[in-house]
C-alpha cells in the first residue's frame, strides 16, 4: 500500500471544503425550491383538459426524467451562448436541476394526488367549490403526507447531485476538492473528505425528512 | 448546420459512443444484481458481521453521490494498490452504486412475500436455502420487476457520468463534439435523444416484457 | 428449568404417537398455553375446539415447530421433539434436529399457502424432490396417486390461481400427504372456505379417517363434521384442556359449564 493519510494536510484543506459546502447547500436548496414549485405545476399541467397541454407536458416530464442530468447541465449551458443568450455555470445549474427535479417532484405530486379518494371531489363538487380552490382547500392538504417521503427523497438525491454542477465550473464540494487535489497532486484527503462530508449530511437530512413526516402527519390529523 | 448533415459527419462518432454506453450499461446491469441480491439477503442475515458489512456498504453508496464514488474509485483507490482501467472503473462505480439501491428493493420483495409461503415452505421442512431460492425468491421477483424497471433507467442515466474520466461513451463524444463545433444544441440535444430512445424503447418495453414473462410464470395469466 | 423429569425417549409400553408433557407457551406475560398434557395414541383422530384465544392454533403450531415453546417437552413417536439429547440430558432442539423431525409431520393451512408459481402437481413434488430426496419419477407417481385420492387428478397441470379455494385446499392436502408424515395437522382448514366448497374437503378427510390409519390433529369450527369423524375431542379454554372425551359424550351430555356455553353459543350460530 502506498497511501500515507495525512492529517496535517487533511486539516489545511478544511476550511477550504467547509466553504465550499456551503455553496453545495445554496445550490441544493435553491435547486429544490425551484423543483418544488415547477413539479407542481407540471403535476397540475398534466390534469387538465386540455389534451395537448397534457400531452406535451407527459412528454417533456417523461423526457427529463429519461436523460442523464449531467448532459442536461452541459445542454442548457453550452445551448445558450449558441443562441446568443449567456448564461453563467450558476444560472444554468439551477435551472437544470430545477427542472430535472421538477419532473421528479411531479410524479410523487401526481400519484399523491390520485391517491386522494374519488369521493373527495364528488363531495367538493357537491358544495360548488371551483376547481382551483378544490385543489388548494381539499385535495393537496390530503396529498401531501404520503409524498413527504418521497420529496425527502429527491431532496437527499438533490444534494448528491450537486457534484455535477462541477463539469460546468461551479464552485461547489467536488469542484473544490478536484482543485485542490490538482494543485497539490494529493487526491486521498480532498476526496474522502468530500465522501464523508456528504454523508455527514445525507445521513441526517434523512433522518430530518423522517421526523418532518411524522410532524405533518400529525397536524394534519392523518394516523 | 443542419441536422441530416451534422448526423452524416458526426453520425460514427455518436453511433461508437452509444455502443460504449450500452457496454457499460450491460456490465453495470450485471453487477448491480449481483450486488443487490447477496447485500439485500445479507441484510437479513442472522449473522451481525454479514449483516453489518451490508448495511455499511448500502448506507455508504446511498448516501454519496455516484460522482464522487467514481473519482475516488479512479483517483484514490491506486493508493491503496487497487489501479483500475478507466472502463472498468466506470462500470464497477454505476454497478456498485445502483446496487446499493437495489439491495433495498430486493430486501422489500422478499419481505412482502406472503407469511404463508415461508410456513408452507417450512412445514414441508425444507432447507432455509431451498426455501429461500424455490420458494421466495421465484415469488420475489414478480414483486421487484417494476420499481427495478425504473432503477435500470437511473442506471443507463449514471453511466453518462464515466464520461467525466474519459471513457469514449456517448456524453464523452457529445462533448468533443461540442468542444470542437461549438454545435451545442445538435451534439448535446442528439445525445439526450439518443438516451432518452434508449430508456423509453429500449429498457421499458423490455422490463414490461420481462414482467409479463414472470407473471405468466407464477401463473397469473 | 429441571429437565430430569423429562425422558431423553418415552418407553416401549408407553409411547404414543404425540405427547405434550407439561408445555407451557408465553406471549411475553400472556401464558396461552399453561402446562399443558396431551397423549394422541397412532391412528387417532383428536379434534379442537374452543374460542379464540383459546390456545387451540398454538398447540398446532407448537406440533409443526412454527412456534418455540416456553416449558415442557413435545415428543412425536416416542423421540423429543423441541428439545434434542446432548450429553446425556435433554437440551432446546437446534434447528437441523427440528428440520430432521418436522418431516414426520405434516400440516394445512388454512389459506392453503400454495406455491402460486408451480403447478398442482409441482407443489405436491416438491417436499419428495428437494427435501425427501426421491427422484422426480416416484415422486410424480406418488403426487399423481395423491391427487387422485383427493379427486384433483385432472388438475394436476393447473396453477392455483386457476383453482376454487376447495380445490386448492385438496391440493394442499395431497402435498402435506406427499410427504408420508406419521402426524397430519389440519389448522381450521375449512374457514377461508364458501359454504358451498367446505363438503369437498370435508369428503377428502373423511376419507383419509376411514381408510387411512393417520394420526390427524385437526382444529375447527365445524361441529357436527368434528363429531362425525373425530376419537376424541378436546375442548379448550384459557390455555388448558377444559373437557375431553368421545364426541356422543362432550356434544351430547358436556359436564363443564364452560363446555355447555361454548357449545350452546356454537349452536346459535349456526
Amino acid at each position: 500500500m502506498s497511501f500515507d493519510w495525512r492529517w496535517d494536510f487533511a486539516w489545511e484543506i478544511l476550511p477550504r471544503l467547509l466553504a465550499a459546502t456551503l455553496n453545495t447547500l445554496i445550490a441544493a436548496g435553491i435547486g429544490y425550491a425551484i423543483a418544488l414549485v415547477l413539479g407542481l405545476v407540471f403535476a397540475l399541467a398534466q390534469r387538465t383538459d386540455y389534451k395537448i397541454l397534457t400531452f406535451t407536458t407527459r412528454e417533456f416530464v417523461e423526457f427529463i426524467r429519461s436523460t442523464p442530468l449531467v448532459l442536461q447541465i452541459f445542454f442548457i449551458f453550452y445551448v445558450g451562448p449558441q443562441f446568443g443568450i449567456r448564461l453563467s455555470p450558476w444560472m444554468s445549474g439551477m435551472i437544470a436541476i430545477g427542472l430535472h427535479y421538477a419532473a421528479y417532484l411531479s410524479e410523487v405530486y401526481r400519484a399523491g394526488i390520485e391517491a386522494v379518494p374519488r369521493g373527495q371531489w364528488e363531495a367538493a363538487r357537491a358544495i360548488n367549490m371551483s376547481t382551483r380552490d378544490t385543489y388548494f382547500r381539499i385535495i393537496i392538504p390530503q396529498a401531501l403526507p404520503p409524498s413527504i417521503a418521497g420529496m425527502g427523497n429527491y431532496l437527499v438525491g438533490i444534494l448528491k447531485d450537486t457534484p455535477m454542477l462541477s463539469v460546468i465550473g461551479v464552485a461547489e464540494l467536488m469542484h473544490t476538492a478536484n482543485s485542490i487535489g490538482a494543485e497539490n497532486y494529493r487526491f486521498l484527503e480532498p476526496f474522502t473528505m468530500v465522501g464523508i462530508i456528504f454523508l455527514a449530511i445525507s445521513l441526517p437530512v434523512a433522518g430530518l425528512v423522517r421526523l418532518f413526516e411524522v410532524w405533518v402527519r400529525r397536524k394534519m390529523g392523518v394516523r | 448546420m443542419p441536422i441530416w448533415e451534422f448526423l452524416e459527419t458526426y453520425g460514427n462518432r455518436l453511433a461508437s459512443g452509444t455502443l460504449v454506453t450500452m457496454a457499460q450499461f450491460g456490465l453495470a446491469t450485471v453487477i448491480a444484481i449481483v450486488v443487490a441480491l447477496v447485500a439485500g439477503l445479507g441484510k437479513m442475515s442472522h449473522n451481525w458481521l454479514i449483516r453489518g458489512t451490508a448495511v455499511v456498504y448500502i448506507e455508504i453508496f446511498r448516501g454519496t453521490s455516484l460522482l464522487v464514488q467514481l473519482y475516488w474509485i479512479f483517483f484514490v483507490l491506486p493508493l491503496f494498490g487497487v489501479t483500475l482501467p478507466k472502463f472498468t472503473a466506470g462500470f464497477l462505480s454505476v454497478g456498485l452504486n445502483v446496487g446499493a439501491y437495489g439491495a433495498e428493493l430486493v430486501r422489500g420483495a422478499i419481505q412482502a412475500v406472503p407469511k404463508g409461503q415461508w410456513e408452507a415452505a417450512y412445514a414441508l421442512s425444507m432447507s432455509p436455502a431451498k426455501r429461500m431460492r424455490r420458494i421466495i425468491l421465484p415469488q420475489a421477483l414478480g414483486l421487484m420487476l417494476p420499481p427495478w424497471g425504473n432503477l435500470l433507467i437511473e442506471l443507463l442515466k449514471g453511466t453518462a457520468l464515466v464520461a467525466l474520466i474519459s471513457v469514449a461513451d456517448l456524453m464523452f463524444q457529445a462533448r468533443q463534439i461540442n468542444a470542437s463545433t461549438f454545435l451545442s444544441a445538435q451534439s448535446f440535444g442528439i445525445a439526450l435523444i439518443i438516451y432518452y430512445i434508449l430508456a423509453r424503447f429500449g429498457i421499458t418495453p423490455f422490463m414490461r416484457w420481462m414482467e409479463r414473462v414472470v407473471a405468466r410464470r407464477l401463473g397469473k395469466t | 428449568m429441571d429437565m430430569s423429569i423429562y425422558p431423553l425417549e418415552l418407553p416401549e409400553g408407553d409411547r404414543p404417537m404425540v405427547r405434550f408433557m407439561n408445555v407451557t407457551k408465553r406471549y411475553g406475560t400472556l401464558v396461552v398455553l399453561d402446562q399443558l398434557h396431551l397423549d394422541i395414541a397412532a391412528g387417532e383422530m383428536v379434534s379442537v375446539i374452543g374460542p379464540s384465544g383459546s390456545g387451540k392454533t398454538t398447540v398446532l403450531r407448537m406440533l409443526m415447530t412454527l412456534e418455540t415453546i416456553n416449558g415442557g417437552v413435545i415428543y412425536v413417536d416416542g423421540q423429543p421433539l423441541t428439545h434434542m439429547e446432548k450429553g446425556g440430558v435433554l437440551v432446546p432442539a437446534d434447528e437441523r434436529h427440528l428440520r430432521k423431525m418436522r418431516a414426520s409431520i405434516g400440516m394445512c393451512f388454512q389459506h392453503f399457502n400454495l406455491f402460486p408459481h408451480m403447478t398442482a402437481l409441482q407443489n405436491c413434488m416438491e417436499g419428495p424432490v428437494q427435501v425427501l430426496g426421491l427422484s422426480r419419477d416416484e415422486a410424480r407417481a406418488r403426487s399423481e396417486e395423491l391427487l387422485s385420492l383427493v379427486g384433483m387428478i385432472e388438475k394436476k397441470d393447473q396453477h392455483p390461481s386457476r383453482l376454487s379455494g376447495g380445490q386448492q385446499q385438496r391440493v394442499a392436502i395431497a402435498r402435506a400427504l406427499a410427504m408420508r408424515p406419521k402426524v397430519m395437522l389440519f389448522d381450521e382448514v375449512t374457514s377461508a372456505l364458501d359454504p358451498e366448497v367446505i363438503g369437498e374437503v370435508t369428503t377428502v378427510i373423511r376419507q383419509l379417517v376411514a381408510e387411512h390409519n393417520l394420526t390427524m390433529l385437526m382444529v375447527t369450527h365445524q361441529m357436527g363434521f368434528a363429531r362425525d369423524i373425530s376419537d376424541r375431542i378436546c375442548f379448550f379454554f384459557g390455555g388448558k384442556i377444559e373437557e375431553q372425551g368421545a364426541p356422543a359424550d362432550l356434544f351430547g351430555d358436556p359436564q363443564r359449564d364452560r363446555t355447555r356455553q361454548f357449545l350452546s353459543a356454537v349452536k346459535e350460530a349456526h
